[in-house]
């Protein structure tokens, strides 16, 4: 589904990314764990094609085609959804007439039927439901005034609107409380399929105690230091990430 | 100024040759008025960039060549080129005028509640004309810059609206100003005249639109006087031929009390410029000015506004706001007087700029003259780009950026929209505000 090769960025000359090779399968839950600084949203970022991010080296391969020569809506049709770690408040547009161009925008590119104002609204209603938000919520601007569950619950709501063949979750646990933090891990566990893959960036080991990934990687200054099973984030959560740290350093 | 100075004298030849056709003809006092406006006229001349107030806007595309007042015409024009300018839902008292002549056949002004008149300039100055001595040869009605001067000259149709004390009009007033495309440059120069007494209250439409395009001038001059605890609500869209001259003044004077609530859109015309100038004579008077102004192309734009407050109490609101795409120059000069005895003030401006493109143009100027010390005042100016990370989280959702952009621009726009008080108005503009982003894609 996901295939990282080498790849180098750079922003504003500086290089943050440093030649990292990650493959993500069909069907597979990845996590992505690091300290702070590491580069973990510079790839987020990247995936979703955002400016300001030179790929000096590498390539990154979806579905085995070349990811970024696509723009970002580009992207974000052929399946590729980005879950902000800071989702951005725009004021003036209501959250449910965005969700419902951006529902549209893919599903117009899938060659399926726009959906209508009531069918629209029946899958939101249901969509939400699950989230335990309030449909008021998407009456208001989009993110505005949303309290920081509010804004992860409406990442994962379009999330599941949007339908998604590779999600990237960039720290949707973090300002989450436990019960938030269920409810939106189960937002994304029924997401997971056979058909889907996912890739959840996280500081924290908190999150995978209910997403459980099939992989964890392990990035430190730009560079995927160690990969392993679901262990290695008990592992991290348990030394920190210091002795990666330190193994880099050596290295 | 050799060149300017030769226009002046042409239009004041044009004057001299046109001056026995015009309407009220013979009255004293009106012949009298004219005379001195084509004299003051020639004496200003068109203003230049080394006024002041004229600093942002050249009037040269418009001192180029000199145009003939237009001739009333019985074109094809129809019910059609009538009805797309109209609000859903909102029935009118609808005046309808074909470059610049009040056209019966067309308008629907259905009844009239006793007490309220609604007529055009020309027949009122034909059958009525007494009732227009005092608004329009007050001493005030030659103030102001030489265009509207020629439009004292020179003015041949408008709407003449007068409510009674405590007169209620229900259905807004729309008047409707359409252009057709003339094979000479030819000048509208209308004028309008609301009279509010007294308690009375009624909402003004003013629709400014050419089906087919065309250069030409519109020079309109619009008096309001909004007596004691009357309520006058002003809706102006302004979308005229891109190749069109625009330029309007709306003077409002407001009494102890009363309340005016002006609301612009501008999404036409190659040059535009609208003055509201507006007078707080009473206690508590209350004025809202908003506006929302569009620009792509080559257009010029320019939006000024004067609130005066001379008496104690009252309060201005004032919200403007500007979408310039292109090689768009857009102008806000917002100036707020607070006279020596108006205490307690109330006045607040904001206007804020979007500018598209890197070569669009926006100039702002807030203006405070303050001589009360008991005031609350305060101004808000920005000129900005789309936000860059708005963008990139819609796009990131599949909206393609000519969608995003609409959308963001809309939301911006929409802040002085969703302040306007009908909902039928509210989602007319919003129509209007659609049909010209979608123009960009064309």
């Amino acid at each position: 589904m996901l295939e990282i090769r080498n790849l180098h960025v750079a922003v504003d000359g500086k290089e943050i990314l440093k030649g990292i090779d990650l493959a993500v399968g069909r069907g597979e839950v990845h996590a992505l764990m690091g300290p702070n600084g590491s580069g973990k949203s510079t790839l987020a970022y990247v995936l979703a094609g955002r400016e300001g991010y030179e790929v000096t080296k590498g390539e990154v391969l979806y579905q085995g085609r070349n990811l970024l020569d696509l723009a970002p809506e580009e992207r974000a049709r052929e399946g590729v959804f980005l879950g902000f770690q800071y989702p951005v408040e725009i004021p003036g547009v209501a959250a449910m007439n965005f969700l419902k161009a951006a529902v549209n925008a893919v599903r117009k590119h899938r060659g399926e039927d726009e959906l209508d104002a009531i069918d629209f609204l029946k899958l939101v209603r249901d969509k939400a439901k699950a989230l335990k938000m309030d449909g008021e919520l998407l009456k208001r601007p989009l993110n505005v005034g949303f309290s920081g569950g509010e804004k992860k619950r409406n990442e994962i709501l379009q999330m599941a609107m949007i339908d998604p063949r590779l999600a990237v979750l960039d720290e949707t646990d973090s300002g989450l409380d436990i019960d938030a933090l269920k409810i939106v891990a189960a937002g994304v566990n029924a997401l997971r399929g056979p058909e889907r893959a996912i890739l959840l960036i996280t500081h924290y080991q908190r999150l995978l105690n209910y997403i459980v990934p099939d992989r964890v990687h392990v990035l430190v200054d730009g560079r995927i230091v160690k990969s392993g099973g679901k262990k290695l984030a008990l592992e991290v959560d348990d030394q920190g990430y210091e002795p990666f740290t330190a193994g880099e350093k050596a290295a | 100024m050799g060149k300017d100075k030769s226009i002046a004298a042409s239009y004041a030849r044009q004057f001299a040759e046109v001056e026995g056709a015009l309407p009220g003809r013979g009255l004293a006092w009106l012949d009298a008025l004219r005379a001195n406006a084509i004299e003051r006229f020639a004496e200003l001349d068109f203003p230049t960039p080394k006024l002041e107030s004229w600093k942002f806007t050249n009037l040269r595309p418009l001192t180029r060549e000199v145009f003939a007042p237009s001739p009333a015409t019985r074109n094809g024009l129809g019910k059609g080129d009538v009805a797309r300018w109209l609000a859903d839902d909102l029935p009118c008292h609808l005046m309808v005028f074909v470059d610049g002549h009040f056209r019966a056949d067309l308008s629907e002004l259905g009844a009239l509640p006793r007490g309220a008149r609604v007529a055009s300039l020309a027949e009122t100055l034909a059958g009525d004309p007494a009732r227009l001595e005092a608004h329009l040869a007050g001493n005030d009605a030659i103030e102001g810059d030489a265009p509207v001067a020629l439009n004292t000259a020179l003015m041949a149709d408008g709407a003449v609206i007068a409510l009674d004390r405590g007169v209620a009009l229900e259905k807004p007033v729309h008047l409707l100003y359409l252009a057709t495309a003339a094979t000479k440059p030819v000048a509208m120069h209308l004028r309008n005249l609301v009279v509010a007494e007294p308690g009375s209250s009624a909402t003004l439409i003013e629709t400014y639109a050419a089906p087919r395009g065309g250069r030409y001038w519109t020079n309109a001059v619009t008096d309001i006087v909004v007596a004691r605890d009357a309520q006058i609500r002003h809706f102006k869209l302004q979308n005229e031929s891109v190749d069109a001259f625009h330029l309007a003044a709306t003077r409002a004077r407001l009494a102890k009390g009363s309340g005016y609530d002006s609301f612009y859109a501008s999404f036409g015309a190659r040059l535009s410029r609208n003055e509201i100038a507006t007078r707080l004579d009473g206690e508590g008077a209350d004025c809202r000015l908003s506006g929302v102004y569009l620009a792509r192309g080559r257009q010029h734009v320019d939006n000024t506004t004067v609130i005066d407050h001379r008496e104690p109490g009252s309060v201005s609101k004032e919200h403007y706001k500007g979408v310039l795409d292109g090689d768009a120059h857009g102008v806000f000069q917002g100036k707020i007087i607070v006279r020596p005895g108006a205490q307690k003030t109330d006045a607040h401006q904001l206007n804020k700029n979007l500018l598209l493109s890197k070569t669009a143009q926006a100039d702002t100027k807030p203006e405070l003259e303050i001589h009360a010390d008991d005031v609350k005042c305060s101004h808000g100016a920005a000129v900005g780009e789309l936000d860059a990370e708005a963008l990139f989280y819609l796009r990131s959702r599949g909206l393609d950026p000519a969608h995003a952009q609409r959308m963001l621009v809309e939301a911006f726009i929409g802040e002085v929209i969703d302040g306007i008080g009908t909902p039928a108005l509210r989602s007319h503009l919003g129509r209007l505000v659609a049909a010209w982003l979608s123009e960009a894609e064309d």
